[in-house]
């Protein structure tokens, strides 16, 4: 556009205007246009706002059709091209390599999505979601987020203390491979291994994605839709639609917990569970491939249900930038919806302080970040502590202390600590109540003497934050402790133990009676992963959450693992090592308590390393919690054991972390 | 598309609208200054005189298009701005919402089974051509693979011709769970209105079903290649133990309703061939089926699409038509690869009538003589089947020339020795001299039973593939072994019901549609090699009141499956105790009188009597909810009959 308008401007010379205007009669007739042919000499028409205006329109059109016509006429393979040109050319996708090798189909696969990666559909809503039935509330593009968001966060409620639907609304999983398959569109979870297993045959018949409703507590979602009853039915079709085969299971995240449930849940007697007798899981599992499994709860979630502000990675990548920024109403509002969620409590660190360390002591003490990088080159001989790792111990971080109020606190001596107990401490009455109606979260019950009480006792570890959230959220609490436990089964033949609320925690049940099953646990590390937090009390106290992470805690030191306020360690970004690894390293190894037959497992970490250009995406070596799920190292070790592989074959455990290392320093009865 | 558009109506229209206003003020302001100050004037001729340049042939189409832009964003803008109803136009309430005003609740689980073509396929494994198309519909949704690349979509709809399975390399299989058919293509629904009303009474995905199968295939291979009828047994086992023990209620549409029917059959039948549940199976699982449109005898149309691959099953036509075979060019050749196409398919085959001229008639007679086709004048009117002085005398002229009986069977197929026709486009018909296909025309006149001979001469391969997974006679002892083997058990003429006293069925249907019955076809002019040689002659026409219209006579229906074949069952061969229907199952008929929508915004009609839009028609929506929610076949009316199924029926001399 520009470049024609200004070759005009040069061109006209001085000639007479009488001639101008005869050549400007003859243009017209040409460009048969009726606005002109209208006017007289005089009153020139001329480009009027209107006609430029449209005009450039019009331009904009043209090459945006132009763009589009191009792009759609570019051969499919053209990026692949361009691609291939910039980086080199690509490594065959596993699927592709597998089938070359003669790799065949031969075990059922069950997926069983996290939380949060699966879909929600609406089936029946309130006025404000009218034609939304049947539409995604939850997954694909999140448009309604924008539209009605208040209606939304109602919707995506569920009852404050049955923990199932509000009355009037239902909002369903969505089932199918679609449930899953990609969280939002562009953003895939499970579309890359399911692409790949169907390269060397797998289809409909031989898959399932066992989705459920993720905001329910397991045995909820058994009472409301049955969906336990289903998996079992669809894993017993499976098995012996495919000859006998027996059934390959995938968890992710906290499907791994899911999953965990229900094999207790199918091989409990009737009423409670599903009555399949004790060898249901002998017979129908050949595998469990758990993908960064939380076995033993992530501290994010801690933070999350305290104060709203650690979330998952999926959901901040997808609402934060229209939501979450907006202020702090919508963190109170996104926070009075999770803690509907009872399922956020199956991700409670579990086991207490034997397992996430004391005040003074900690598994992972003396890990630093710049050691990692270290070890990325010489591989792994490092059981053993070299002299300087001793060094940089100086300054270690505590990260037994989950929540500590205050740098200084959290770096201290235990002896140092003054704290005051707050567990009886007088909650006051809030004056502030009536104000914040709206947004009712549990703080406004709590009053000035009780958020006092909280930050007064200084530091809280796995144990003591248990009461700390008993205290702020009693409430939530007592949902979740009817469905969840978070403790160490002293004797696990206990009657006590055949409850469901324990189903979840591998530290109190025991595997089933299964020696052939195999059990993997595959997870990323080398991604800096939240463990504890340092907090304040947050300034304007009004009508808002009255605790903050406090961002301007920092270390200035490279090595040093506090950053913003949290103290990270070696993991998925999500998952630390300890929480995925430490079962399948020592609480299953041989034959325990916790794993009676003695069902083998292996360990397979997948070390990160970040994509190396935009082109790669998220990248085909990531170890991060979600983008795992394209990992091709981890998608070839699924599907060679889907394929009919056992652990050894795939070469045992393959481990860069020091998850044996902190696994010893771990001292629990096995 | 559409979200581009409303993105850059996003962007653009605000500043457009600002700037509307502005020039017509400045215009109005031009023609004051014009005629006042010199100076105003001079500036703006000069400006005049470069710009008229500018208005070249590029500019003013960029001109035209930007108005055209402006235009359409701002009638976007307004639709979106007009409230949900028009203020003259009531909608009115739908039969989930008064029936759950009235107290009805979800009680059975409900099992969905689509019919044909309205179930999705997507693909799972392909030729290069279909790259990127992993686990997306080739068939159903929005078509444009259809538009983009017809042949390798056909190549990969087609199944292997000597099989009836895949071709090899690939994999194309049929979408699961509701979304499988609840619209066939965007804004064409076909499940969706009643999954909406189910759920407005509470149902959901724990007890509703879509059974979803590859509907290209016979029923027996589904089994065989997907399990799904395994899939849909313990489907259905499921839901009746998660459901309190609560009887499933069966809803099949079209196709689907001789997919239950060999459902029904296979799952009692022991495990080798069947699924081994036992004889109590379905009386312990199942309360109803409420069969929508049923085929159980076949649809005539089936045959002329095999024939000639003319009549296609609407809802194909609809959604593939503009694109592909109205195309002035292609057209021969498109109708060539459809045919090749659906020749594969051996579901296609499975609606050819069944029965033969027991049922359908032959040549002298049929048992629907007497209908007259302009309902609204004379639908009563030739009550006696004697009248035979009337315009009904016209259509039966046609019906039943007779003309001497060569036996055209007899005559050897001469191999067509001349090699021009390539094998591109591979129909049986390139293996046939025009000698065969003269003597196929001299034969005047087919009746349900010779038209079955025709297609074996026609295409032998095909019909010998078929005839090993369908027949289509009438059994004289149903008890004879021979009637255990699968390709009996879709034919309700050669099965026996299980015996479970306590289910219902309801056939459920439209009618005061005409329907195709029969066709006059002509010799294709068209000598060239790779065309079908016969095509229906759309000359011949009837006068005013006849039921011969384009080729094609018509009787009463719902569009596309005539009364006779969705009513008869019902209306007298399971009708009591027969031996069809050896423990007595009630059986009721739902008739449905064809309205077509008032007006353009009714869409497709709240009590339209078509084939695939009855699927929106509050009557029977009303009638499924209240099966579902517990009512027996009397409470909700017992019988509810428009046409004169009966009276057809009593005609046909069927041994019951």
């Amino acid at each position: 556009m520009a470049s024609i308008r200004r070759r005009k401007p040069v061109e006209p010379s001085n000639t007479s205007v009488q001639k101008e205007e005869e050549e400007d009669e003859e243009e017209e007739d040409h460009s048969k246009n009726k606005h002109r042919r209208k006017s007289d000499k005089k009153s020139k028409p001329k480009w009027s706002c209107v006609d430029n205006c449209c005009w450039m329109v019009g331009y904009i059109c043209v090459t945006w059709w132009t763009l589009l016509f191009l792009y759609n006429v570019m051969p499919a393979s053209l990026p692949l091209y361009v691609t291939e040109v910039i980086t080199g050319p690509l490594p065959d996708s596993p699927g592709v390599k597998l089938r070359k090798e003669g790799l065949k189909a031969k075990h059922p696969v069950v997926f069983v999505p996290g939380i949060v990666t699966a879909g929600l559909e609406l089936w029946e809503g309130h006025q404000c979601a009218d034609g939304l039935f049947r539409k995604r509330l939850w997954g694909g593009t999140f448009g309604e987020v924008y539209k009605r968001p208040l209606c939304w966060v109602e919707h995506m409620s569920l009852d404050n203390e049955t923990g199932l639907d509000p009355p009037g609304i239902r909002v369903r999983p969505v089932c199918g491979l679609v449930a899953a398959d990609y969280f939002a569109p562009g953003y895939f979870v499970w579309a890359v291994l399911i692409a790949n297993l169907a390269r060397i045959g797998y289809e409909e018949k031989t898959m399932y994605m066992a989705s459920y409703d993720w905001r329910l507590s397991f045995q909820n979602t058994e009472v409301r839709d049955q969906t336990l009853s289903r998996i079992k039915s669809n894993i017993e079709l499976m098995v012996e639609a495919n000859g006998g085969n027996k059934a390959v299971i995938i968890p992710h995240s906290m499907g791994v917990l899911y999953f965990l449930h229900f094999m207790k849940w199918v091989e409990a007697p009737a009423p409670m569970g599903a009555g399949g007798g004790p060898d249901w899981c002998a017979k129908h599992i050949k595998a469990v491939v758990n993908i960064g499994g939380p076995f033993l709860g992530v501290p994010k979630a801690v933070a999350g249900l305290f104060s709203a502000e650690a979330r998952d990675i999926a959901v901040a990548r997808a609402i934060a930038p229209g939501v979450l920024h907006n202020g702090f109403q919508t963190l109170q509002h996104m926070m009075r919806m999770s803690r509907t969620w009872d399922s956020t409590m199956s991700m409670i660190p579990k086991g207490g302080d034997t397992i996430w360390g004391d005040l003074d002591w900690s598994p992972e003490e003396g890990y630093s970040p710049m050691k990692r990088k270290q070890r990325n080159t010489d591989t792994q001989k490092a059981s053993q502590d070299d002299p300087e790792t001793e060094i940089s111990q100086t300054k270690r971080a505590n990260y037994g202390r989950i929540i500590s109020f205050g740098k200084d606190v959290a770096e201290a001596l235990s002896s140092d600590i003054e704290r005051i107990d707050f567990r009886d401490a007088v909650k006051g009455q809030s004056v502030a109540n009536t104000s914040c109606r709206d947004v009712w979260t549990e703080y406004h019950d709590m009053g000035y003497g009780g958020i006092k009480a909280v930050a007064e006792y200084k530091v809280y570890t796995a144990e003591s934050m248990i009461d700390l959230l008993r205290f702020v959220a009693p409430k939530m609490m007592e949902r979740g402790s009817a469905h969840f436990s978070y403790g160490i089964a002293d004797y696990l033949d206990d009657p006590k133990y055949q409850h469901y609320k324990y189903w979840s925690n591998p530290l109190e049940t025991k595997l089933p009676n299964a020696p052939e099953m195999e059990i993997f646990s595959l997870y990323g590390v080398g991604v800096p992963t939240e463990r504890s937090y340092v907090y304040k009390l947050s300034p304007s106290a009004e009508c808002t959450i009255p605790f903050q992470i406090d961002t301007s805690a920092d270390e200035h030191d490279e090595d040093s693992c506090l950053k913003g306020g949290v103290y990270s360690v070696d993991g998925d970004e999500t998952v630390p090592v300890l929480s995925s690894g430490f079962m399948c390293a020592k609480g299953w190894r041989g034959k325990t308590r916790f794993n009676p037959s003695g069902s083998r497992t292996y360990i397979r970490e997948y070390a990160h390393s970040p994509p190396a250009n935009f082109l790669e995406g998220r990248g085909t070596q990531s170890g991060a919690h979600v983008d795992i799920m394209g990992n091709f190292a981890l998608i070839e070790d699924v599907m060679r054991v889907a394929a009919g592989a056992t652990g050894e074959e795939l070469g045992g455990d393959q481990v860069y972390s020091d998850i044996f290392k902190w696994s010893e320093k771990i001292n629990l009865q096995l | 598309m559409a979200s581009i558009l409303r993105f850059r109506k996003l962007c653009y229209v605000e500043p457009v609208k600002f700037q509307f206003f502005q020039p017509q003020n400045f215009d109005k302001k031009e023609e004051t200054v014009a005629t006042g100050a010199k100076t105003s004037l001079e500036n703006n001729e000069k400006r005049n005189k470069r710009q008229p340049k500018e208005r070249s042939c590029v500019n003013s189409c960029c001109c035209v298009i930007g108005y055209m832009c402006t235009t359409w964003w701002l009638l976007l803008v307004l639709y979106h701005c007009l409230p949900a109803a028009f203020p003259g136009f009531q909608v009115p309430e739908s039969p989930g919402t008064r029936l759950k005003r009235e107290g009805l609740t979800a009680l059975h689980p409900v099992v969905l089974v689509p019919g044909i073509v309205t179930g999705g396929l997507e693909l799972w494994e392909g030729k290069p051509c279909a790259e990127g198309l992993f686990r997306k519909r080739l068939w159903g949704g929005s078509f444009t693979e259809v538009l983009k690349r017809p042949l390798c979509l056909l190549e990969h709809l087609a199944l292997h011709n000597e099989t009836g399975l895949d071709p090899p390399g690939i994999r194309l299989r049929a979408v699961s769970g509701l979304v499988a058919a609840d619209y066939f293509a965007p804004g064409y629904f076909v499940w969706a209105v009643l999954i909406e009303n189910l759920a407005k009474i509470g149902y959901e995905g724990k007890n509703m079903h879509m059974a979803a199968y590859d509907w290209r295939l016979s029923f027996q291979n589904t089994e065989i290649r997907d399990q799904t009828l395994s899939r849909l047994k313990s489907q259905i086992e499921l839901m009746y133990v998660t459901n309190g023990y609560k009887k499933v209620v069966v809803v099949p549409h079209s196709m689907g309703v001789i997919y239950f029917l060999h459902f029904l059959k296979w799952v009692e039948t022991p495990p080798p061939m069947g699924g081994g549940g036992g004889p109590g199976w379905c009386a312990k699982h199942i309360k109803s089926i409420m069969n929508i449109g049923p085929v159980f005898l076949g649809v005539p149309k089936a045959v002329s699409n095999l024939f000639s691959a003319e009549a296609k099953d609407m809802a194909s036509i609809r959604a593939m038509d503009p694109g592909v075979l109205d195309s002035e060019i292609l057209r021969l050749q498109a109708l060539e690869h459809v045919m090749r196409v659906t020749r594969t398919w051996d579901s296609i085959a499975s609606l050819l009538p069944k029965g033969g001229e027991t049922v359908w008639g032959n040549l002298d007679w049929s048992p629907e003589e007497g209908y007259a086709c302009d309902l609204s004048k004379k639908r009563y009117l030739q009550a006696s089947a004697g009248d035979k002085d009337t315009n009904g005398s016209d259509v039966k002229m046609d019906f039943h020339v007779k003309e001497s009986n060569k036996n055209f069977w007899d005559t050897r197929t001469n191999r067509n020795t001349n090699s021009s026709c390539g094998g591109e486009v591979w129909t049986e018909y390139d293996e046939m001299c025009r000698e065969t296909i003269r003597k196929i025309a001299e034969n005047k006149p087919y009746t349900a039973r010779t038209a079955l001979d025709l297609l074996r001469f026609v295409a032998p391969k095909m019909m010998q593939r078929v005839d090993s997974h369908l027949s289509y006679g009438i059994a004289d002892n149903l008890d004879d072994p021979k009637y255990a083997r699968y390709k009996h058990w879709s034919n309700p003429l050669e099965t026996k019901l299980p015996d479970a006293p306590d289910i219902e069925i309801y056939c459920s249907y439209g009618v005061g549609i005409p329907t195709e019955r029969s066709y006059v076809y002509k010799l294709s002019p068209n000598d060239r090699c790779r065309s079908i040689p016969f095509r229906i002659d759309s000359s011949v026409d009837g006068d005013e009141d006849s039921c011969l219209s384009g080729g094609v006579h018509l009787t009463d229906g719902d569009e596309t499956v005539p009364v006779i074949s969705a009513g008869f069952m019902c209306a007298k061969g399971w009708r009591g105790r027969t031996r069809f229907n050896p423990s007595g199952i009630a059986t009721f008929i739902r008739e449905y009188r064809h309205k077509p929508p008032a007006s353009l915004l009714e869409g497709r009609g709240l009590e339209s009597g078509a084939h695939v839009d009855i699927m929106g028609n509050f009557a029977l929506i009303e009638d499924v909810l209240r099966v579902a929610a517990g009512a027996t076949g009397a409470e909700i009316g017992g019988d509810r009959v428009h046409s004169d199924i009966f009276r057809m029926s009593d005609r046909i001399n069927l041994r019951l």
